[in-house]
């Protein structure tokens, strides 16, 4: 059995909405008691992607979802754009790939900054990035 | 405006990052940062980061930059109070930082740029 603890949706238009999703995560993973290290990795983790959908992306949305399963909780962030997509996912992968003039670390570093990490991206259509972060089982 | 509130001793200039920066005030605070630098002839450039949670690849490489940028006016930087959890996730998140000057706290840093004490006038020795 899974429960769905809290749900949230924010727009991501501004670097402003960039600031607002940190803020919005790091309740979320306040209320799972997340310890600080994985706090620290989710909140740095949802910095990355929120400025992707930005940058990348051209704006878009985050969707936070807490939820209880078997006695550990799950935080899911999907990061969603309608933007250019990705046509080599793997490429984009890789560290120290960009095409804006970045570091090119956000989506290799997120990678291992999170339990579970998916990209679903088409080309001319958009980019769905989701993470996943677990706390550990209780009792 | 100031993008942040910069305390000059001496000639050293202490900065305490308290609020959590959108990217273009990050970029503003490099520029005035160096721009202050050159003007008023500052050796030392101290960043406190004590109160910031998180420390992504964006802020990150700009502090890498504030650092390259002082050492090219002569100037050295060293970032002070980054908290465990930020280090560790900064390595995973793959930022090497290379170069970037840090100490535990700001009395760790004076020390680091040469400052033994500073006196009630505000004075570096
Ligand atoms: N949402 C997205 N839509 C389209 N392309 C994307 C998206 N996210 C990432 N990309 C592509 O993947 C590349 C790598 O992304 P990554 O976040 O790793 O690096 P970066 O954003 O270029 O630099 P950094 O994050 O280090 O500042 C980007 O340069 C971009 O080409
Ligand atoms: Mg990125």
């Amino acid at each position: 059995m899974s429960r769905v603890l809290a749900a949230d949706t924010m727009p991501i238009r501004s670097e402003g909405d960039i600031v607002g999703v940190r803020q919005l995560v790091r309740q979320h993973g306040a209320a799972a008691e997340l310890s600080l290290v994985e706090q620290t990795k989710l909140v740095t983790a949802a910095s990355e992607l929120a400025r992707n959908t930005l940058l990348h992306g051209g704006g878009g949305k985050v969707e936070v979802e807490s939820v209880e399963e078997d006695r550990r909780r799950t935080i899911r962030l999907s990061f969603i754009d309608s933007g250019p997509g990705i046509e080599d996912v793997e490429l984009a992968l890789t560290d120290g790939y960009t095409t804006a003039g970045g570091l090119g670390l956000g989506l290799g570093g997120t990678r291992r900054l999170a339990g579970e990490f998916e990209i679903d991206s088409v080309p001319g259509e958009g980019t769905t990035v989701t993470v996943r972060f677990h706390t550990r089982v209780r009792g | 405006m100031n993008a942040l509130p910069l305390l000059r001793i001496g000639d050293v200039l202490l900065v305490s990052i308290q609020t959590e920066l959108h990217d273009e005030l990050a970029l503003r605070f490099q520029r005035e940062l160096a721009e202050k630098v050159a003007d008023e002839h500052i050796r030392g450039v101290i960043i406190d980061i004590s109160a910031l949670e998180i420390v992504d690849s964006f802020l990150g490489r700009v502090l890498h930059d504030i650092a390259a940028t002082t050492s090219v006016l002569a100037a050295r930087t060293v970032v002070v109070g980054m908290r465990p959890a930020v280090a560790i996730t900064l390595v995973e998140l793959g930022l090497s930082l290379h170069g970037l000057r840090t100490a535990l706290n700001v009395e760790a840093g004076l020390r680091q740029l040469g400052i033994r004490r500073l006196d009630v006038s505000g004075e570096a020795r």
